[in-house]
């Protein structure tokens, strides 16, 4: 027997059987997987089930491969819902190729006995290094400083309007998970006061805590939003959060859109009544709001806070490490352990 | 001979006469950024050069004997024609880290005291330098303009920046500003490294000898250095050479210090990656090839330019002379550690 299985092996790919392998259902490429290239991802212990490359309505393909789909790859482009769910009975993984994972139903998959992993912190440090870089953007005025050069105002204006120190301010984390600890180490290194929100007060750490994102921006010079999207966090950033950051403070955005009320937001800037904003994601990207190109006191990127070529090689390894370790029956890397 | 026969019945005017006069040769920027009213003191006046009709050598005779000090700033140098005029000034006050306005060796050979800025801008410098690094490294400027062109919406994602993480910094000239610069990269993942005058017996950043071996090691470059005769045009073809391709360079010293046609050269071609400038050669005027570039960062040298620096360094300037003019040792007087 065992020499029939060596002299399958020996005789190369056309006796391998691909529908053998464990499927993994790819409903859309996640943007890592078209950065990166597929050939990163390939294994011997899995195979990917490309549903964008049939020509099968969606319902139907799900259908007919639904007995082989082991687990799914999916990414924000790409929800896992209840209903996905329920088509395909032998799911046991959720693999997201984000840290995020609100368009992930957690509840669904925990019922159902379904494992998740996301991005671990492959993220955390470009993820905080952008918003660090935004913040002292947004303090110091480079990007609008730059802009000023470039319209040739240097030489006919003069001196562009004065920073702001950070040394000193007091800098509000919402959400200290693994990016906003990293962001917390650098703001230290630059002399900032760290302080925080999060759904509970970490125990090992002195930074001071509060439980109301409202007092957490009535103490703040600046406020970085770092949490995931959920229901809780929707829209948290409101009305009363810009009125008690006050005229004087900077908001910094690199989690999702959605977890700041974009319009108040962009009313607030609009009207002064807070001093600028720094800002890598938004409610309808790539969409962004017409007035904030009339800010100066703005800085915009385009959701890339954590894309470096260096994340999605680690982003790539972590994704396919998930996979095999699943289907190898071993501990899997970084599993979203609350729902 | 007044009216009046006792000193306390002096006008605010007379009284005002007598004080010890400092005087400037041009307004520093920081007079126009936080207000004149920051530096005023009841121990000296001020006697500014630029608003009399008087020819500057005449000026200064003619006040020669009440000047007991010197408020300068860049642009306006303070060399041995104007300490000539001026035997009666025993310091020179500047408003910048930098000396190389200040004519040093006259200076000590008239026996005349020099304080700089001391460490009022350190922290903010070493802010912008990290700001510039990250900015050109994670293409935040760039990205900025792509976005408000409209082009996130219509052609998709702008190219991906680089990671900090594990970049090999090389400090060019490790004094305060440096020193400061190092601590912050440190926290941001980055490998530090340095060149300098000396190496510093109380640091353990592998030091090297000299610029272009310190740039074959390392991914950026961060210029912190004075300028000096020795630095002048210091960062030239052979040190961005070494670089390389994936280099880049931050520069918060001076203009001078990189040669910088060469450097431009070096961008247009690729042949180093990037570039943060807070500081040109000839200042306001920055090169035009460096608007077509979407790879360097440019900054109107705005390094110290924070409300909070620019008030600390009022306090350090009149603090500096009120010691001088009551013979008390001076806040952060100059001295020449060779």
């Amino acid at each position: 027997m065992a020499d029939q299985e060596e002299e399958q092996d020996n005789t190369g790919d056309q006796n391998h059987k691909p529908q053998d392998l464990p499927q993994v259902l790819v409903l859309k490429p996640p943007p890592v997987l078209s950065v990166i290239g597929e050939e990163s991802f390939l294994s011997n212990k899995y195979q990917f089930l490309k549903a964008w490359e049939s020509p099968l309505p969606l319902h139907q393909f799900l259908t007919a491969h639904a007995g082989s789909i082991q687990a799914i790859l999916c990414s924000g482009a790409a929800p896992v819902t209840d209903d996905l769910l329920q088509l395909l009975p032998s799911v046991r993984l959720v693999v997201t190729a984000s840290a995020g994972t609100n368009h992930i139903d957690l509840e669904a998959c925990h019922r159902r006995g379904i494992s998740v992993t996301n991005a671990g912190n492959v993220f955390s440090d470009d993820g905080a290094d952008a918003a660090v870089g935004l913040l002292i953007d947004v303090l110091r005025k480079i990007t609008a400083s730059d802009r000023y050069v470039r319209q040739g105002l240097w030489v006919n204006e003069g001196d562009y309007p004065l920073g702001s120190k950070l040394r000193g301010k007091r800098v509000g984390i919402v959400g200290l998970g693994g990016i906003g600890l990293e962001i917390a180490k650098r703001l230290e290194a630059l002399g900032c006061n760290v302080l925080y929100t999060s759904r509970k007060k970490k125990t090992f750490l002195s930074y001071p805590f509060y439980s109301d994102v409202c007092q957490l921006a009535a103490h703040s010079d600046a406020l970085i939003i770092c949490c995931a999207l959920t229901d809780q966090t929707r829209h948290m950033i409101d009305k009363d959060v810009f009125s008690a950051l006050g005229k004087e403070g900077v908001i910094v955005n690199v989690g999702r859109g959605a977890i700041v009320d974009e319009k108040e937001m962009v009313r607030c800037l609009v009207h002064g009544e807070i001093a600028g904003a720094g800002l890598d994601v938004f409610e309808n990207e790539p969409d962004v709001p017409k007035e904030l190109f009339e800010l100066d006191n703005v800085v915009l990127s385009p959701h890339r806070a954590v894309f470096t070529p260096e994340s999605f090689m680690a982003l790539c390894e972590l994704v396919v490490g998930n996979l095999e370790a699943f289907f190898s029956n071993k501990p899997l890397l970084s599993r979203v352990m609350d729902v | 001979m007044g009216v009046s026969n006792t000193d306390s019945d002096k006008t605010q005017e007379e009284e005002q006469q007598d004080l010890p006069k400092v005087v400037l040769l041009r307004p520093p920027p920081a007079f126009s950024l936080i207000g004149e009213e920051s530096f005023a003191s009841n121990k000296f006046q001020f006697l500014k050069t630029y608003d009399s009709q008087l020819p500057l050598d005449q000026f200064l005779s003619t006040h020669s004997h009440s000047i007991k000090a010197i408020l300068s700033s860049a642009g306006a140098p303070v060399n041995a024609d104007i300490l000539q005029l001026l035997p009666e000034v025993g310091l020179v006050v500047t408003t910048s880290a930098g000396l190389n306005h200040v004519d040093i060796p006259e200076c000590r050979r008239r026996g005349i005291k020099i304080a700089n800025a001391g460490h009022v801008y350190s922290d903010d410098v070493a802010d912008l330098a990290v700001g510039l690094l990250i900015d050109v490294l994670r293409k935040v400027s760039a990205s900025d303009r792509y976005v408000r062109q409209g082009l996130w919406a219509d052609k998709g994602n702008y190219p991906h920046g680089s990671k900090l993480g594990g970049k090999r910094t090389g400090i060019v000239g490790l004094g305060n500003i440096g020193y400061e610069v190092a601590k912050r990269l440190e926290a941001f993942g980055c490998v530090v490294s340095y060149n300098s005058r000396k190496k510093k017996p109380y640091v353990s950043y592998p030091f090297y000898h000299n610029v272009c071996e310190l740039a074959a090691n390392c991914d950026a470059l961060i210029i912190c250095c004075g300028l000096s005769d020795e630095t002048r045009h210091m960062i030239n073809k052979p040190v961005l050479s070494a670089l390389g391709k994936e280099g880049f360079i931050v520069n918060i010293g001076r203009g001078d210090i990189i040669d910088e046609k060469e450097m431009v050269s070096c961008l247009m071609r690729g042949e180093i990656a990037g570039a943060g400038l807070d500081v040109f050669e000839n200042e306001p005027n920055v090169r035009k090839e460096f608007f077509a570039m979407d790879n360097v960062v440019l900054s109107p040298h705005r390094a110290v330019f924070t409300p909070e620096s620019l008030k600390d360094l009022s306090q350090l300037v009149v603090g500096n002379l009120e010691a001088f003019l009551s013979n008390k040792p001076l806040l952060s007087e100059y001295v020449d550690n060779e």
